[in-house]
């Protein structure tokens, strides 16, 4: 085993890298919209509309793409899922509203609702149009933790209604993990910041950055300077990884690679392994892994100690990942980290099998392969600490998550949450959803 | 192998597919290119005294992204001298002698105007000429075109100077822009013509520019009426070609079927109902002229697949049963069938009939599932679902063993008229 990790940045030609990162998706054309838009059959009781999370009213607008009403199709969306532009971008719509989409039952070849959604976004975008009017003002202030897409949907929602809202975040930007964590060929150029720029511009809105929950800001101060509270934190912690040598140099949590890189000026000047072990089955695990391969990594393989079926990555991130040149390598799990000078060199792993009773167990054997880079993709997690009321009742919390009521209303009153602090999805659009009930929630809680 | 060959008044080609005179078949240049491609005959493009076109000319209704669903144009007849036209309609016939060569004329309506040009297409040893009493825009403003097929008395005594001044067949070609198909065409036939040909285009205005605010095509500005065809005008065509089929009094007379007619389907079509052989404009200029080889190959494997040997085997044979609506039986009963293993549940049919046609689609949801049903005491028959279900054989109508005879609606005892009778 080399003594010396190969971590190295400027793998790649500037072309290279640009095409790696450019678009995955490319936009349709305006020729391609209206045709691919003719191929909806603007259903009764769409099925389409019923696994959108924020409910979109998918025939109407995709109707109006082909009747040239590309202004109405954008509201369509829009009055629906205020981050409908980055939900088109990243929505598994594979396991959303084009699985049920009914042409998928016909020819298995869904109408294209994410294409077209952006179509219609990125259209009204280039309009640079307003079209959101607050009502007048209710005197009211609530503040939101976490400027992800649950905190700025319920923000926007909320100022929409005539609140006065504030935005605490802990960090320096705002947007949460369509910021930090999508991956970056899903969402190109500064693409993130100009849909925030368009949500906020409805006004009504202070956003306060580097101000964290626990730090700067307890929840009981809140609750008594607030008329009601928000709480959209993510899931700001990660699952750690169990193994002899998990303090090794060169053993990190993917997201934290990742949102380097999302922040990075120049993907040339970022350091990326020449042999990458991705631990996780997830979406998370998928996007690492596609990401430092199309950073120039040599090898990247993602182990996952069940089959593809259980995989949490959809098949279309699966195919993703596959066609990146990227090996998935199922039935294993880490036992121990090997390294030399403090970095890791390479990773052991045992086969695994599911036992007469069901459960996973080790088959005892083991494989070892070399690694300058192991990624955990294991999980993210609530810090519940941040959120427990330093007076009184402490907030309910259910597995991990905040509990909420369908209102999205927690145990302790004027307090609500959503996005990935309650259970749920841990999508995008969800966390808009949450977002929207919530402000709705708030909103008749304090006029009533 | 299906025989194709065709004649249509004395006029062979070896099949049914001619080009309808137009630009495709404008000069010599074009004319051979076709007959090459295979297509068995051509009219000429209309010749007459000298005209100019404007620019632009054409319009297009694009349908779901299907470009040329209808088609309209607001060109005049051939813009090129008549010596120019008829010394190259010689040379091609001489050239291909197998195929019909046919002239497509527009003259004043005066007989010596016919006579004079009549000699001179004699001389190029074409087949036959057809009169333009059709082109709807234009022309018919200087009192040539259809202001002339919209006279019946005008048609027969235009057909009856031609007869009279050559040995050629006369094909009269008529305008859909009238009331009763018939009048024209039995006219056509008091002046002794041979066949008749139709349809010329439909007067009609393509569309409107909503920012300059004027009718298309636009010619700096303004647009005028058009001449409309293609694929959209083929049901309109169909009618009237069946509806002379059925005329006893134009029995006798062979009839040349034009209108929207893309494929060797439609052509079957148009036989069937009573047409000899069939004319193509808007599908060449939107193709070219390759489109043929399939019209050819796809008759005649059809035929093959059919049993028919010539195409007089199933030529007309729809025309008994073109009938009359008060010659439809009223007992005749279908109702909606849903296979619900082809059902894509996109409840199109049960909004469809819910809101314009008989609420006889339930919209059900069990176990969360949707379910799409007919309720068979209401459905009435009619077809809609069928149509609008997206899912070939997903909804097929079937018949009802109701028992009844066939009765027509003046034996039907729910006619009023029998009722009254009844009463007294
Ligand atoms: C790598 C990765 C890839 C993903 N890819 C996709 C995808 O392709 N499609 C998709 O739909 N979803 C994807 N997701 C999931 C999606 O990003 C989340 O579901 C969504 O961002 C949740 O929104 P949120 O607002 O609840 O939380 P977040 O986006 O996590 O935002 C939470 C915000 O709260 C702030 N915060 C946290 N703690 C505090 C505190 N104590 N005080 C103040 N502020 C705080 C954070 O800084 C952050 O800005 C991905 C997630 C990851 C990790
Ligand atoms: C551009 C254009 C020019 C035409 N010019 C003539 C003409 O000069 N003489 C004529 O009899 N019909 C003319 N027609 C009518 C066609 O011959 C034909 O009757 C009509 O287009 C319907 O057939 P289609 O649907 O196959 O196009 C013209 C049609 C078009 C589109
Ligand atoms: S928001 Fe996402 S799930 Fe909803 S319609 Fe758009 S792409 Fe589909
Ligand atoms: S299910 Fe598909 S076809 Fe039906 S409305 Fe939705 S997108 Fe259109
Ligand atoms: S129209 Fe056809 S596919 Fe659609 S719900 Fe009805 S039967 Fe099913």
């Amino acid at each position: 085993m080399p003594a010396q990790p190969d971590l190295a940045a400027g793998r790649l030609s500037q072309a290279e890298y640009a095409r790696n990162f450019g678009d995955i998706k490319p936009p349709l054309s305006p020729q391609q919209a209206p045709i691919e838009a003719s191929r909806c059959y603007f259903c009764y009781d769409a099925p389409c509309i019923e696994a959108c999370p924020t409910g979109i009213d998918i025939p109407s607008f995709i109707r109006k793409i082909a009747t040239g009403n590309d202004r109405g199709a954008a509201m369509d969306i829009l009055q629906a899922n205020i981050f409908g532009g980055a939900c088109a971008r990243v929505c598994p719509v594979e396991e959303l509203c084009e699985e049920v989409c009914v042409r998928t039952a016909q020819e298995g070849k869904p109408v294209n609702i994410g294409l077209l959604q952006r179509h219609a976004t990125d259209r009204f975008f280039e309009r640079g149009e307003q079209p959101f009017e607050r009502a007048a003002p209710t005197g009211k202030r609530i503040a939101v933790v976490g400027a992800g897409p649950a905190g700025i949907s319920c923000a926007h929602g909320l100022a929409r209604l005539g609140h006065e809202v504030t935005v605490y975040e802990a960090q320096a930007k705002a947007g949460g993990l369509n910021e930090y964590g999508i991956a970056a060929y899903k969402v190109i150029d500064d693409f993130a910041q100009r849909e925030l720029d368009f949500i906020l511009a409805v006004g009504g809105i202070t956003l306060e950055f580097n101000r964290a929950l626990g730090a700067d800001i307890s929840l009981a101060g809140l609750r008594r300077d607030y008329d009601a509270v928000f709480l959209a934190t993510g899931q700001a912690g990660v699952k750690a990884l169990e193994v002899e040598g998990q303090a090794l140099e060169g053993v990190r949590p993917a997201i934290d690679y990742i949102a380097e890189l999302r922040q990075a000026g120049d993907l040339a000047a970022l350091p990326v392994g020449r042999r990458i072990v991705v631990i996780g089955g997830g979406n998370t695990a998928i996007d690492i892994a596609v990401q430092t391969k199309r950073l120039g990594a040599e090898d990247v393989t993602i182990c996952y100690r069940r089959g593809p079926e259980e995989m949490g990555a959809t098949w279309h991130e699966q195919e993703v990942a596959q066609t990146s040149g990227v090996r998935i390598k199922h039935w294993v799990r880490p036992v121990r980290l090997h390294g030399a000078n403090g970095h890791v060199g390479g990773i052991e792993l045992e086969y695994t099998r599911l036992g007469d009773d069901g459960r996973l167990t080790g088959t005892g054997d083991t494989t070892t392969l070399p690694a300058d880079s192991v990624f955990t993709a294991i999980g993210q997690i609530l810090i519940a600490d941040p959120v427990a009321d330093g007076a009184g009742a402490p907030l309910d919390i259910r597995g991990g998550r905040i509990a909420v009521n369908d209102e999205r209303q927690t145990s302790l009153s004027g307090v609500f949450a959503g996005g990935d602090c309650i259970d749920g999805l841990d999508l995008t659009v969800q966390a808009v959803e949450d977002g929207k009930i919530a402000a709705r929630s708030i909103h008749s809680s304090l006029t009533r | 192998m299906a025989d194709l060959r065709t004649d249509l008044a004395g006029i062979t080609s070896p099949n049914p597919f001619w080009l309808a005179s137009a630009p495709p078949t404008d000069k010599y240049y074009n004319v051979e290119r076709a007959f090459k491609a295979g297509w068995g005959g051509v009219v000429w493009k209309t010749v007459g005294e000298p005209i100019v076109n404007t620019t632009s000319r054409y319009g297009a209704v694009e349908h779901n992204g299907s470009r040329m669903a209808g088609f309209t144009n607001i060109e005049l007849i051939s813009d090129r001298p008549i010596a120019v036209n008829l010394r190259e309609v010689k040379q091609i016939k001489r050239e291909w002698p197998d195929r019909a060569l046919v002239v497509s004329l527009m003259v004043p309506c005066d007989e010596e105007s016919w006579k004079t040009i009549l000699a001179d297409v004699e001389d190029t040893e074409a087949d036959g000429i057809e009169l333009n009493f059709g082109c709807p825009h234009g022309m018919s403003e200087r009192g040539m075109g259809s202001a002339v097929g919209q006279v019946p008395d005008y048609v027969e005594m235009v057909a009856a100077w031609c007869k009279k001044h050559t040995r050629m067949p006369v094909i009269v070609k008529l305008t859909p822009n009238i009331t009763d198909i018939r009048y024209p065409a039995r006219a056509a036939r008091k002046g002794n013509a041979d066949a008749v040909s139709l349809i010329n285009t439909l007067a009609s205005v393509i569309g409107v520019d909503l920012d300059t605010m004027a009718p298309l095509p636009l010619v700096n500005g303004k647009g005028t009426h058009g001449g409309y065809c293609g694929p959209a005008v083929k049901p309109v065509a169909l009618r009237m070609v069946g509806d002379l089929a059925r005329d006893p009094e134009c029995r006798g007379m062979a009839i040349s079927g034009i209108g929207g007619i893309s494929t060797w389907r439609d052509a079957a079509e148009f036989l069937s109902m009573g047409a000899t052989n069939v004319q193509v404009c808007t599908a060449a200029m939107h193709r070219g002229f390759k489109i043929v080889e399939d019209m050819i190959d796809g008759l005649s494997n059809w035929m093959d697949g059919k049993g028919y040997r010539t195409l007089s085997d199933f030529q007309g044979a729809a025309v008994r049963n073109f009938v009359e609506w008060g010659d439809l039986d009223m007992n005749y009963e279908i109702i909606a069938r849903i296979d619900q293993d082809l059902c894509i549940k996109c409840g199109l049919c049960h909004v469809t009939c819910e809101d314009t046609s008989h609420q006889s689609i339930s919209a059900l949801r069990i176990d969360g599932e949707r379910r799409y049903e007919v309720i068979d005491e209401e459905c009435v028959g009619c077809n809609l679902c069928m149509y609008v279900c997206p899912v070939d054989g997903c909804i097929t109508m079937e018949p009802v063993d109701n028992g009844k005879p066939y009765v027509v609606w003046a034996d039907d005892p729910r006619n009023p008229a029998n009722r009254v009778q009844a009463a007294e």
